[in-house]
């Protein structure tokens, strides 16, 4: 409740909500909102390309019919990629920040929490993992792998793969500050095992950082998707998607640009929202934000008053 | 109020605050933390801003530097030799800060910087207000200050990095910056809070010299009644922002007149007389004789709820053992309350925690309610904890901030038994009841709470299962003395009635003499005395015990400079 408050004094941070929200519904509504059209991101219009395979008219095309204008040499309705393509980014996006999230949190909560050989290994490995070449590996192993395995399903498990380490890290860091704390240390005192300790006591501690963490995850998880498909491993044709579409357009750039404008600027407003909005939450949830403060004198003043006269 | 009171006789008035109201914006609404004090600060004359937290004491100093935050609204008028301050311009302020008023923090390890060595930090505030080009003449005006300030060897003490010296050490060099520029006033904001008694004792010295010596003004902020006796000539009492008492010390310790400072000395709690003759004599022979008796195995019975014989603990840090913990033996017998008292660094916490199974043991033996700790199985040892309630210092950070207060409560019975939800809702409600908090306190945060009641809250939670033994670490230390009471009181009612035994560890030696039926005095690790509780503590017979107690300020000027002149006599004796 606290939160929302103060999220909602928080013009980036509302702004963001609300565009994130604009995205995650279209992505989901896709079919419904390109019908209105009659639209699709699959079928050919030749006829509103001219001869050289570029779209007629003004901004590459923009019509009544074609909200965004069309895709040079295929005809094909920009707006309904561009809204089909949301699907894919935001899928793989979210689908591989709770994979990193859900190994980074385990493997760093554990590291902190335990120490010893166990932290040592942990935390190297995470060296070597945020060291490696990812964007190349990621390449080399969609080329490896079978076709029939489905494609954003890969996506998925590699970007999520390789985002883990980072979360691990500060989950880390928290846990090592925090396990010094009394309450834990009062945990153990009263006999409590390692994993009423991790479950209980740490693990709610370090969920506001989780949570932020992971807003700001998901937009570069997008832009992971968005590069590898640019640069043609990810999603493969004819499933819309933004990073392809802005690779192909790149090439069109000066007879079109509308085609780089409308997906690049989807991308772009979606990490954006979703930047600001991680920022805004992470101002929300800080207990040092002097909303608490205040409010936690009013009622430790009246519950004092309450106090002293049960006691006596 | 008026601004009678004070005791000048022929004396130059420093520092002249009138009508002085803070306030700080919160969310549009204007929180008054200060309202309308006014006080007069005469030259040679140590005054002491005396209250609770919340009272408005250190706000109401650190607006006579003009170091409020931004946030802060300052009315009324501070003026420091007749200029004004409030509303002053920053160079000003900067020329008052530091040349004309010196100011000493309450930690000094944070005061310092950690990457430069001590002298050179006070030559540099020396440098901003009055400089000096030449360096022989510059590190000469150093070591002066420095030994000034009681600190001998200073030309090693300049040389040396922060980290390097003890807390007492530190705070006299942070004296030395403070009088560097000769200033008109020294603010002390509550300059012994973070240091043992026996240092404190020190520094109290070191400034009361100050103020006959050169005639500085000090502005005293405590907490402490007892510092107050020792040093103030006159006191200001506050709460709440306003001023509910004023006077020389001696007609306010002596006949207070407002309600509240009746009841803020009554809370104090006091220590027995000290007989200086006593306490000064030589005692070679007792002392002998205590140490064949700690030299002696203590006579365990299968009764006792804890029992250490020439237990050890040991530290490694960075490849170094350091002995924190070094034979010591003691019993705790059934529904005893036994005392340990030590400094800092003594190893009376880590006793606590080698008995709750928290550090090792590496030497000697220690039974916790019949069951051997060292050798003993994981099983078993969590099996012991579920004997152990475990009461910490700072109720701040022992409740989790993420979990409802009856959640944490309700912990122990989650860990060691199989109630149901109910069950345990039930007696989370009788134990609330017990610590005297209302049972709606269940559903509710820590950070909703104030320090008293969380700190009830973590007696509850010690108590969930019934323990054969409490073992609490410093449990008042970071309260006001008026909640300290209360939480006394409160912990000596259920064990009279629950009728558990009971570890208290405290520095505080007034408040070990209100709970404890028997003391045990550490020092270095080491036993150094122990016995019942009154005769230790009315006539000690170890020299380090004798000169805690002498050293310990009492809330009473007279008392307190008797035993300030034991404090003295012993120094010289040691």
């Amino acid at each position: 409740m606290n939160v929302w408050n103060h999220l909602r004094r928080d013009p980036w941070a509302l702004a963001g909500i609300v565009v994130v929200l604009v995205f995650v519904l279209a992505a989901i509504f896709a079919p419904l909102i390109t019908g209105i059209n009659g639209q699709n991101p699959y079928s050919y219009h030749l006829g509103a390309l001219d001869s050289n395979g570029s779209p007629k008219g003004f901004g590459g095309g923009i019509s009544w019919q074609h909200w965004f204008g069309v895709e040079p040499l295929t005809g094909r309705d920009l707006f309904s990629i561009v809204v089909y393509g949301g699907r894919v980014s935001i899928t793989v996006g979210v689908l591989a920040t709770v994979i990193a999230v859900a190994l980074g949190v385990l493997v760093g909560i554990t590291a902190g929490y335990f120490g010893g050989w166990y932290d040592r290994i942990a935390s190297r490995v995470v060296d070597v993992m945020l060291g490696f070449p990812s964007l190349i590996f990621m390449i080399s192993l969609t080329a490896i792998v079978a076709a029939s395995f489905p494609r954003p399903v890969l996506m998925v498990l590699i970007i999520g793969f390789f985002g883990w380490p980072a979360v691990a890290r500060v989950v880390r860091g928290q846990v090592l500050s925090l396990r010094q704390r009394t309450y834990v240390v009062a945990s153990q005192a009263m006999g409590a095992g390692s994993a009423h300790v991790l479950w209980r006591q740490l693990l709610p501690n370090v969920g506001s950082t989780i949570i932020v963490y992971a807003t700001i995850l998901i937009p570069a998880m997008i832009g992971t998707e968005a590069a590898l498909s640019f640069l043609g491993v990810g999603v493969p044709p004819p499933t819309p998607s933004w990073g392809r579409t802005i690779g192909n357009a790149v090439a069109w750039f000066s007879t079109d640009p509308a085609y780089l404008l409308f997906p690049g600027g989807a991308l772009f407003f979606i990490t954006l929202a979703f930047n600001a909005f991680g920022d805004g939450l992470r101002d929300a949830l800080d207990p040092r934000v002097n909303r608490r403060r205040s409010r936690r004198r009013q009622s430790a003043t009246t519950t004092e008053a309450a106090t002293t006269r049960a006691a006596g | 109020m008026t601004e009678g009171a004070v005791s000048p006789q022929h004396r130059e008035p420093v520092l002249r605050v009138r009508d002085l109201s803070i306030s700080f914006a919160q969310q549009g609404e204007a929180d008054r933390v200060v309202d309308r004090v006014g006080f007069t600060l005469y030259s040679g004359q140590v005054l002491a801003l005396v209250g609770e937290s919340g009272s408005g004491k250190s706000v109401t100093a650190m607006s006579v530097l003009g170091l409020l935050p931004d946030s802060a609204t300052v009315s009324g008028s501070i003026e420091l030799n007749g200029n004004e301050l409030v509303g002053a311009p920053g160079a000003e302020l900067r020329r008052v800060r530091g040349g004309l008023i010196g100011t000493v923090f309450q930690e000094p390890m944070s005061a310092f910087d950690p990457v430069f060595p001590i002298g050179r930090q006070i030559a540099e505030a020396i440098n901003v207000h009055r400089p000096i080009r030449a360096k022989a003449e510059l590190r000469a005006r150093v070591e002066e200050l420095l030994a000034t300030v009681g600190l001998p060897d200073s030309r090693r003490i300049a040389a040396s990095y922060p980290h390097e010296l003890s807390g007492g050490q530190l705070q006299r060099a942070m004296i030395a910056m403070a009088i560097s520029c000769d200033p008109v006033a020294i603010i002390a904001d509550e300059p012994t809070t973070a240091l043992d008694v026996t240092v404190q004792a020190g520094i109290l010295d070191l400034l009361r010299s100050l103020r006959d010596t050169r005639d500085t003004a000090i502005l005293l902020i405590t907490h402490d009644m007892g510092v107050v006796a020792d040093l103030a000539d006159d006191v200001l009492v506050m709460r709440a922002g306003e001023v509910v008492e004023r006077g020389p010390v001696e007609t306010v310790f002596a006949a207070p007149t407002s309600d509240y400072t009746k009841r803020l000395l009554a809370a104090v709690p006091t220590l027995a007389e000290l007989d200086v003759a006593t306490v000064t004599e030589a005692t070679p022979v007792v002392a002998a004789g205590i140490e064949a008796e700690i030299e002696a195995q203590p006579d365990a019975s299968a009764d006792d709820a804890a029992v250490l014989a020439n237990a050890s603990v040991v530290f490694h840090r960075r490849g170094v053992a350091v002995r924190a913990v070094d034979g010591v033996s003691f019993e705790i017998g059934r529904s005893e309350v036994v005392g340990l008292v030590g400094e800092s660094g003594s190893g009376k916490s880590t006793i606590g925690r080698a008995l709750a199974g928290l550090v090792p043991i590496v030497e000697g033996r220690a039974t916790v309610a019949g069951v051997q700790l060292a050798g003993s199985s994981r099983r078993l040892r969590r099996d012991i904890r579920s004997r152990i309630g475990y009461v910490f210092q700072d109720p701040a950070s022992s409740l989790n901030p993420r979990n409802r207060v009856g959640d944490s409560i309700a912990e122990p019975l989650m860990v060691h038994t199989g109630m149901s939800r109910a069950e345990r809702a039930d007696r989370v409600s009788d134990l609330l009841r017990q610590v005297s908090l209302p049972l709606d306190f269940a559903e509710r945060y820590p950070h909703e709470l104030s320090g008293g009641q969380r700190q009830r809250v973590a007696i509850a939670r010690a108590l969930a299962l019934e323990p054969r033994l409490l073992i609490a670490d410093e449990p008042t230390s970071a309260l006001d003395v008026s909640v300290q009471a209360s939480v006394l009181d409160l912990l000596q009612e259920l064990q009279r009635r629950l009728g558990f035994a009971c570890l208290f560890i405290s520095h505080d030696l007034a408040v070990v003499r209100r709970l404890a039926d028997s003391v045990v005095v550490l020092r270095d690790g080491r036993v150094v005395e122990r016995g019942d509780a009154a005769s230790v503590l009315a006539a000690p017979s170890d020299p380090y015990t004798k000169r805690l107690l002498a050293a310990a300020p009492v809330a009473d000027p007279e008392a307190q400079t008797a035993r300030r002149e034991a404090w003295r006599l012993l120094e010289e004796i040691a």
